[in-house]
C-alpha cells in the first residue's frame, strides 16, 4: 500500500474536529478520488499526508506512506519524504510560485537544494520536464517569470515540478478547478498521462463528483470531516449508497436527464456545529431520530463501505430472499 | 518608455523648482535684517554705509528679481558668497560635505544591518524575542536624539572612554554620532522588516516550498526574506534620504563640523546664501535617493518591469 490513512482525527480549536476517523488508501498506479463540499476537510487530508498541519492541531491516527508513519517520523526523514516521495499540486498555480523568482528557479530549487543534484544537471532536467508536460520552447520558459505565463501554463509548470523528484505519490488538490474548461481538459489529460506512464499513485481531490467518477478508480466522499462513502467510481456513480452521495449526484445537471434538479436542503456545517451523531442527519431526507445520536461507522456495501445507519435495512429490503 | 522617463524627469524638475522657490521665499521672509550681520554688527553705522552694503548684495531688488538671479546663478554652479565667512558657499559645502556624508553613510550601514537583523530575528523567532525587539525599538523611537546623544556621550565617551566625545575627522569620532542618528531608523526598519516577513510567510508559495522539502532556513532566505525585500529596500532608502536633515541635531550636539552644523550657524547668523544652499542640497539629496530607490524596484520585483513597459 502506497498511502494508508488510518483513523485520522484532527482537531484545531473548533467545536468539532476538522477530520474524524478518516480512513483512506491509495495503491501504486491507482487514482483515488476525494470528493466533498468546500470546507469538508479535503485539503486538510492532503496536507496531513505531508504533515503540514494547522497551528496547534491535535492529531491522532496514522498516515502511512510506504509503511512509514508521516506523523511521527523525524524532521530529516520528513523533509526527504516531502522532497522525493510525495508531491502536491495545488488549486491556484499562480499563488503556488514565488512571483519574484524565475520558472527555472522554481523547478530546480527542489532538485538542487533538497536532492543535492548539480545545478547544470538540474537545469537540463527541468527543461526535459517542461517538454514532458507539453510546453514548447522550455529553455525560454525557464528564464520567464510566473506573471508572464497563463494559468494553464503555470499549472503545467507545477505538474513538472511535482514530477521533478520522481515521486511515488501525487496529491492533486483541486488541480484543475481554477482553470477554464479547455485548459482543464488538457490538464486532466496530462495528469492521466504522467500518472499512467510512471505508474504513480494519485489522490485526486475535487468538489465535482462527476469529474471524480470519470477520472478515478475509486472515490471517497467526505462530509464534515467524515468519509461517508468509499467505493469504486463506477459503482458509486451508478448506485450511490449514502444519502449524501445520492444528494450530490442529484444536484448536478445532466444532459438528457428529465428529472428536476434537487439541491441538498440546508447548508454545509461549519466547525462550530456540534455533530454528535451522523453529520449528515440534519440535511438528510431519510433521517430518523436515532441518526442524530448514531456515531458513523463504515458499513460494508457492494465494492466498499458507506457510513449510514439505514444501509442494513436497505440491503435487507433489496435482497431477493 | 521614453515618454515615461521624460514625464518622470519633468516631475523632478518641477519639484526642484517648487522647493527652491519655497526655500528662497522662506529665507527672504525670515525676520531680521541681514544687513546688520553683513555690516559686522557694528554700532552707529551710517545710513550711507548700510545702503552701500545693500546695493553690493542686491538686497533692495524686488523679490522676483532676487529669486531669478539666485536661481540662474545656482544653475550655473554659483551659490553665492557666505555673508558670514565671506567664502564661496560652494567651498564651504565642499569642505564640510565629507564629514556629513561619512556620518550618514556610517549611520545607514548601522541601521540597515541592525534594523534588518532585528526584524528578521523577531519574525523568525517570534514569541519572547519578538516582544523584546518590539518593546526595545518602541523605546528607541520615543527617546529624542539629543537625549540619546547625551546618554551615549556620558556612558561610552566619558565613563568608559571608548570614543571621543566631540570633534571630527576619524571613524571613531563618528561612531557615537552615527549611533545616535541610526537609533530611530533601526526601530523603523526592524518593524517594517518584521511586518513584511510576517506577511510573506503566510503566502501560499511559501507553504509550497515547505511541502517540497526545503529546509526552514532556506525558506526564510529564499522566499520569505526575498519577498520582503521590496518594502524593506524602499523604507531604507526613504529613511537614509531623510537622514541628512537629522544631522542638524547630531552634528551640533557632538560638535561635528558638517553640513548640519553649518546650517544651524547660517540660520543663527542670517547667512542667507548658505542657508539656501544647504537646504537645497538636502532636498536634492532626498530626491536623488528616492528616485534611485524607485529605479531599483524593477530589479527587486520583476512584476514592476511589466507595469513600466505598459505605462
Ligand atoms: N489552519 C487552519 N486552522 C484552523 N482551521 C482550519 C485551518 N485550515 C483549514 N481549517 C478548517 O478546516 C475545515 C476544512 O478545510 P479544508 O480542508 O481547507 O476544506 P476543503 O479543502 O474541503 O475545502 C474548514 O472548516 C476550515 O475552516
Ligand atoms: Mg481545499
Amino acid at each position: 500500500m502506497l498511502l494508508s490513512v488510518e483513523d485520522l482525527t484532527l482537531e484545531a480549536g473548533g467545536r468539532r474536529p476538522i477530520l474524524r476517523d478518516v480512513a483512506l488508501q491509495v495503491r501504486r498506479g491507482e487514482i483515488v478520488g476525494l470528493v466533498g463540499e468546500s470546507g469538508s476537510g479535503k485539503s486538510t487530508i492532503a496536507r496531513a499526508v505531508l504533515r503540514l498541519l494547522p497551528q496547534g492541531a491535535r492529531v491522532s491516527g496514522r498516515v502511512l506512506v510506504g509503511g512509514e508513519d508521516v506523523l511521527t517520523m523525524d524532521d530529516a526523514r520528513l523533509r526527504a519524504l516531502r522532497a522525493s516521495d510525495v508531491s502536491m499540486i495545488y488549486q491556484d498555480p499562480r499563488s503556488s510560485l514565488n512571483p519574484v523568482r524565475r520558472i527555472g528557479d522554481f523547478l530546480t530549487e527542489r532538485m538542487i537544494l533538497t536532492l543535492g543534484r548539480p545545478a547544470a544537471e538540474a537545469r537540463s532536467r527541468a527543461a526535459e520536464l517542461l517538454a514532458a508536460v507539453g510546453m514548447r520552447d522550455p529553455e525560454r520558459r525557464l528564464r520567464q517569470y510566473p506573471h508572464e505565463l497563463s494559468g494553464g501554463m503555470l499549472q503545467r509548470v507545477v505538474i513538472a515540478a511535482a514530477l521533478a523528484a520522481d515521486p511515488a505519490l501525487i496529491l492533486a488538490d483541486e488541480a484543475t478547478s481554477a482553470l477554464d474548461v479547455t485548459t482543464q481538459a488538457e490538464t486532466l489529460a496530462l495528469l492521466r498521462t504522467v500518472q499512467a506512464e510512471r505508474g504513480l499513485g494519485m489522490l485526486f481531490i475535487t468538489h465535482d463528483l462527476h469529474l471524480a467518477s470519470a477520472f478515478c478508480d475509486r472515490v471517497h466522499v467526505l462530509y464534515a470531516g467524515t468519509v461517508v462513502e468509499s467505493r469504486p467510481a463506477a459503482d458509486l456513480f451508478a448506485d450511490p449508497r449514502h444519502p449524501y452521495t445520492a444528494g450530490l449526484l442529484g444536484c448536478t445537471p445532466e444532459l438528457g436527464d428529465p428529472r428536476p434538479l434537487r439541491p441538498i436542503p440546508g447548508r454545509p456545517p461549519s466547525l462550530d456545529d456540534l455533530l454528535p451523531g451522523c453529520p449528515f442527519s440534519p440535511r438528510c431526507p431519510h433521517a430518523e431520530a436515532e441518526c442524530e445520536t448514531w456515531a458513523p461507522r463504515p458499513v460494508a456495501v457492494e465494492g466498499g463501505v458507506a457510513a449510514c445507519r439505514l444501509i442494513p435495512v436497505a440491503v435487507q429490503e433489496r435482497s431477493p430472499v | 518608455m521614453a515618454l515615461r522617463v521624460a514625464r518622470k524627469l519633468a516631475g523632478l524638475v518641477a519639484t526642484l523648482l517648487a522647493t527652491s522657490f519655497i526655500i528662497f521665499g522662506a529665507a527672504y521672509a525670515a525676520p531680521g535684517d541681514p544687513v546688520t550681520f553683513l555690516a559686522g554688527g557694528k554700532e552707529n553705522l551710517t545710513p550711507e554705509y548700510l545702503a552701500a552694503v545693500r546695493a553690493q548684495y542686491h538686497l533692495d531688488d524686488p523679490f522676483s528679481v532676487q529669486y531669478g538671479r539666485w536661481l540662474w546663478d545656482a544653475l550655473n554652479g554659483d551659490l553665492g558668497r557666505s555673508f558670514q565667512y565671506n567664502d564661496e558657499v560652494l567651498d564651504l559645502l565642499a569642505a564640510r560635505l565629507p564629514t556629513t556624508l561619512g556620518l550618514v553613510a556610517y549611520a545607514t550601514v548601522l541601521f540597515v544591518v541592525i534594523g534588518v537583523a532585528l526584524g528578521v530575528l523577531a519574525a523568525v523567532r517570534g514569541g519572547r524575542t519578538d516582544s523584546t525587539v518590539v518593546a526595545g525599538t518602541t523605546f528607541a523611537t520615543s527617546v529624542p536624539p539629543f537625549v540619546a546623544a547625551t546618554a551615549l556621550i556620558s556612558v561610552f565617551g566619558v565613563q568608559l572612554g571608548w570614543f571621543p566625545v566631540a570633534g571630527g575627522g576619524s571613524f571613531t569620532h563618528l561612531t557615537l554620532p552615527a549611533i545616535t542618528l541610526a537609533l530611530g531608523a533601526v526601530a523603523i526598519i526592524s518593524r517594517v522588516t518584521r511586518q513584511a516577513m510576517v506577511e510573506q510567510r503566510e503566502l501560499d508559495h511559501v507553504t509550497v516550498a515547505r511541502a517540497s522539502g526545503l529546509a526552514e532556513r532556506l525558506i526564510v532566505v529564499r522566499h520569505v526574506f526575498r519577498g520582503a525585500l521590496g518594502p524593506v529596500v524602499t523604507m531604507c532608502g526613504l529613511v537614509s534620504a531623510g537622514m541628512l536633515a537629522g544631522t542638524v541635531t547630531v552634528e551640533t550636539v557632538f560638535g561635528l563640523s558638517g553640513i548640519g552644523s553649518l546650517l544651524v550657524g547660517a540660520i543663527n547668523t542670517h547667512d542667507f546664501p548658505v542657508t539656501q544652499a544647504v537646504l537645497l542640497l538636502m532636498v536634492v539629496a532626498y530626491i536623488t535617493v528616492t528616485t534611485l530607490v524607485e529605479l531599483a524596484q524593477p530589479l527587486i520585483d520583476p512584476r514592476a518591469r511589466i507595469e513600466r513597459s505598459r505605462a
